[in-house]
C-alpha cells in the first residue's frame, strides 16, 4: 500500500515531515499527487516515546551543529543549541505542547496597524483573516482542537488551577484551558488525554496530535506518498531555465542519492529550510536558490519568550497532567500604552526536575539557586510568548568553515532582542508574577527563554519579490516550481503558538498546488 | 588502585560497590575538615584527596542538604580517568592554592560554606568551575534517586497518567 517510488519519478518532493512537510504530504496524497517526503530523522511512534526529559531529548532533539550568536541570552547559555526542535518523522508535532490559536485579527497587518517601528522590518502579510478562515477551521477539525467543532476543554490541572484563581484575582477574563490539539475525547481514532504530563517528550497516548500518528501514516495509505525517513537533504538542484528538477541527498547509509522532482516543498523547519536554499547556490543563483530579494535567511523570529516559575507555600505537583494546561489571553491585544505593539499570551508551563535544573536560570549555581530547586514540588510555572519584531540582521547564515556530518555548511543563528521584544517580556514577566502572587506564591523567578521551538521567518511571505521569498501560496518569487511549507514564511509572527497556522497554511498550499497542477501551470 | 581510607574496610567496599553499581547508598555525617568517616570511594585515577574535594565542591555549587553525599560522589565519579585525571587534579590545585591565599590549609580545611563560596565565586567564570557546574545539571539532577528528595514522580504512563491520580488534586488554593 505504501508507496515506493524510483529516483527517477518526477513526484512532488517535500523536505521535512512536521507541521508543514507532513500535512502537505498528505492533503497531496488525498489528491491522488505522487509525493516522496525526505526527513532527516528517523521514525518513533507512541510506543517508542520516552518519558524521561534527558533521555526523550537524545531520542528526538535535533542535535546537528549549529551555532548561536547575537545579544539574546540563548547565545550566551545554549551556544550550540539554538533551537529546541526535533529531527524524526512528524518533526517538532511530537514535542509540541498543543495549543492551537488563531491569530488575531490585527496580526495579518503589523505594518498598517503598528505603524513603522524603528529598526524593525515589519511588513503586513499578504493574506488576511477573512482569507485565512476557512483553512483555519479546516486545520481545527483536521486536528481535534479543543473548543472548536464542539470539543470539549481540556480539565484544568493543579499548575492551571493557580493560574486561573490569579489570573481572575487579577481581574483578567480571557482564562482557561486553552484551545489544544489534545483529544479532551477520542476523536480521529485517538484516545483521549490521561493527564499524564511528558508532552514536550511525545504523547505516549496518542492523544496529541502529531503528523507523525495521523497525517503521515493517513497519507501512506493513499498509496501515493512516500516517506523516506534519515534522508538528510543537501541541495536542491535546477536546470538551465531555472526549474527545480530535484534534490540531492544523504541516505541512511550516508551515501549521496538524488531525488528528481517535478516540484519542491521545503518544509524543513525555519532554521533548516534557509539553510538549504543557501546550500543550494549555483552560478544562475550565486546568493542561493529564491535569494534574489537577499531575503533568504532574514528576518528571523523566535517569539518574545520567557517563563515565571513561583513557589508556593505548599504542594502543586505542576507536573501531572498536560504540560501547557490553560492560558491568559487578555495581553494578547495590541495596546501601546503598555509600552510596546503587539502582545502576548501567558500560558501554564512545567518542567521535570532535570529541566527545571538546567532552564530554571542557566549558569546559576549556590544557595539561591538550590533553594528554589528544593521548592521543585511547591512550584507552579507558566511560559509567556508574545509577537517579537521581525528585524533583517537576525539572520541565519551558513558557515563554510564549519561543516556537518554530510560536509554541509552549518547554520549560524543570530538574534539581537528589540526594544520592543524587551519592554513586552519585561511587562510580561511582572504580569506572570503578580499572577502568582495573587494565588500565594511566596517566591518567584523571572526564568529567562529557552533554546527556541517557535522558529520563524527566514523564508517570509510577501507580494513583493524584492521584500520577501514566496508569494501568497508560499511559492518561490524566482522559482516557479519551488515553495516553502513550513514557519519560515511568516511574514511576521503573531503572538500565537504558529503551528495551527503552518498546519493551515499547508492545507491551503495543497490545494493551490493542486488546482495548478492540474491546470497545467505547474 | 588507591582507596580513600577513611572508613572501616567493610562499609567502604559496600559503598564502593553501590556507588560502582549506580545505586543509592545512604551515609552519614560529614567527612570533611578530618572529622569522623562518612563515605568512601575508589579512586583509579584521582588522589583520593582530590576526589575528596572535588565532592565537596560539587556540593558547594548546588547544596542541597537533603541529598546525601553519595549522590554527589557519583555525580563527579566520572571524573576519575587518566584522560580526565590531570584537568581535575590541575583545577583542584588551583583551588587549594587560592585557599592558601585565604589562610586556609586547603579548600578542604574552610570549614564554613560561606569562606568556600567566596574562593568558587573568584573562579566561577573560568573554565574549570564552569565544567564541573555544567556536568552536575545533569549529573546530580538526572540522578533518578534524587528525584524523590524534591517531591518529583517521574514517568507516570506505567500508572496510567494522573487522570485518576491527582492531576486537578489542589486543595488548598
Amino acid at each position: 500500500m505504501v508507496a515506493k517510488y524510483d529516483l527517477n519519478d518526477d513526484s512532488v518532493v517535500i523536505i521535512g515531515s512536521g507541521a508543514g512537510g507532513g500535512t502537505l504530504a498528505n492533503e497531496l496524497a488525498q489528491k491522488g499527487i505522487k509525493v516522496v517526503a525526505l526527513e532527516a530523522g528517523g521514525r518513533y511512534l507512541p510506543q517508542d516515546y520516552i518519558n524521561d526529559e534527558w533521555e526523550s531529548f537524545g531520542q528526538l532533539a535535533w542535535l546537528d551543529t549549529r551555532k548561536a550568536t547575537g545579544g539574546w541570552r540563548v547565545a550566551r547559555d545554549f551556544g550550540g543549541l539554538p533551537t529546541w526542535i526535533v529531527k524524526a518523522v512528524g518533526g517538532t508535532t511530537t514535542h509540541w505542547a498543543g495549543a492551537s490559536l488563531r491569530f488575531q485579527d490585527h496580526e495579518w497587518k503589523t505594518l498598517t496597524n503598528y505603524g513603522q517601528v524603528a529598526g524593525a522590518s515589519l511588513l503586513d502579510w499578504p493574506i488576511d483573516a477573512a482569507e485565512m478562515d476557512p483553512w483555519y477551521a479546516k486545520a481545527e477539525a483536521k486536528m481535534g482542537v479543543t473548543r472548536t467543532n464542539g470539543l470539549p476543554g481540556l480539565p484544568g490541572n493543579n499548575n492551571y488551577l493557580v493560574l486561573e484563581k490569579g489570573a481572575k484575582a487579577l481581574g483578567y477574563e480571557e482564562v482557561h484551558t486553552g484551545r489544544m490539539a489534545i483529544n479532551s475525547i477520542e476523536y480521529g481514532d485517538r484516545m483521549s488525554c490521561q493527564q499524564t504530563g511528558f508532552c514536550f517528550q511525545g504523547c505516549k497516548w496518542g492523544a496529541k496530535w502529531s503528523t507523525a500518528y495521523t497525517e503521515i501514516p493517513l497519507g501512506e495509505e493513499t498509496g501515493f506518498l512516500e516517506v523516506r525517513e534519515r534522508a538528510h537533504a543537501a541541495r536542491i538542484e535546477h536546470d538551465d531555465t531555472g526549474k527545480v528538477t530535484g534534490v540531492v541527498y544523504f541516505d541512511a547509509d550516508g551515501q549521496e542519492q538524488r531525488q528528481a522532482a517535478r516540484l519542491v516543498c521545503v518544509a524543513g523547519n525555519t532554521i533548516e529550510s534557509p539553510r538549504l536554499l543557501l546550500n543550494s547556490a549555483s552560478s544562475m543563483f550565486p546568493d542561493g536558490l529564491a535569494n534574489s530579494s537577499g531575503q533568504v535567511g532574514r528576518n528571523y523570529m523566535r517569539h518574545t519568550t520567557g517563563s515565571v516559575y513561583s513557589v508556593f507555600e505548599k504542594p502543586v505537583r505542576m507536573w501531572r497532567g498536560t504540560t501547557m494546561a490553560g492560558i491568559v489571553r487578555d495581553e494578547a491585544r495590541h495596546d501601546p500604552s503598555r509600552g510596546f505593539v503587539g502582545g502576548y499570551e501567558l500560558e501554564t508551563l512545567s518542567l521535570g526536575l532535570p529541566f527545571m535544573a538546567a532552564f530554571l536560570d542557566p549558569g546559576g549555581w549556590g544557595r539561591s539557586f538550590t533553594s528554589a530547586i528544593d521548592g521543585y514540588e511547591n512550584m507552579a510555572g507558566m511560559w509567556i510568548v508574545g509577537e517579537d519584531m521581525p528585524q533583517e540582521t537576525n539572520r541565519v547564515t551558513v558557515d563554510t568553515d564549519v561543516l556537518d556530518q554530510h560536509g554541509l555548511p552549518t547554520p549560524v543563528v543570530h538574534y539581537d532582542d528589540h526594544a520592543n521584544d524587551v519592554a513586552m517580556r519585561d511587562h510580561a514577566y511582572e504580569r506572570g508574577m503578580a499572577i502568582h502572587e495573587a494565588s500565594g506564591a511566596v517566591r518567584s523567578f523571572p526564568t529567562p527563554p529557552y533554546p527556541s521551538t517557535h522558529n520563524l521567518g527566514t523564508n517570509r511571505m510577501s507580494d513583493n519579490p524584492r521584500d520577501g521569498v514566496v508569494n501568497r501560496w508560499g511559492q518561490s518569487h524566482d522559482v516557479a516550481n519551488l515553495f516553502v511549507s513550513d514557519g519560515s514564511q511568516f511574514t511576521t509572527g503573531a503572538a500565537e503558538n504558529p503551528t495551527l497556522t503552518i498546519v493551515a497554511l499547508a492545507i491551503r498550499q495543497a490545494d493551490h498546488i493542486a488546482s495548478e497542477m492540474s491546470a497545467g501551470n505547474l | 588502585m588507591t582507596k580513600i581510607d577513611r572508613a572501616g574496610l567493610t562499609r567502604r567496599e559496600l559503598l564502593a560497590r553501590s556507588v560502582a553499581a549506580g545505586g543509592s547508598f545512604l551515609v552519614g555525617a560529614s567527612w570533611v575538615t578530618g572529622q569522623s568517616a562518612a563515605w568512601a570511594v575508589e579512586v583509579a585515577a584521582l588522589k583520593p584527596e582530590t576526589m575528596a574535594t572535588l565532592v565537596q565542591m560539587a556540593r558547594d555549587i548546588y547544596p542541597h542538604d537533603r541529598i546525601p553525599d553519595d549522590r554527589y560522589v557519583v555525580a563527579v565519579k566520572g571524573y576519575d580517568t587518566p584522560e580526565q585525571a590531570p584537568m581535575i587534579e590541575e583545577g583542584i590545585a588551583a583551588l587549594n592554592a587560592a585557599a592558601r591565599g585565604k589562610g586556609f590549609d586547603s579548600y578542604l580545611a574552610a570549614g564554613w560554606e560561606d569562606d568556600r563560596v567566596a574562593m568558587l565565586k573568584a573562579i566561577e567564570q573560568g573554565e574549570f568551575f564552569q565544567t564541573i557546574r555544567a556536568g552536575l545539571v545533569t549529573g546530580l539532577y538526572n540522578q533518578k534517586e534524587v528525584w524523590p528528595l524534591f517531591g518529583y514522580e517521574g514517568e507516570s504512563y506505567s500508572h496510567g497518567g494522573y487522570i485518576d491520580r491527582g492531576f486537578n488534586d489542589i486543595d488548598w488554593l
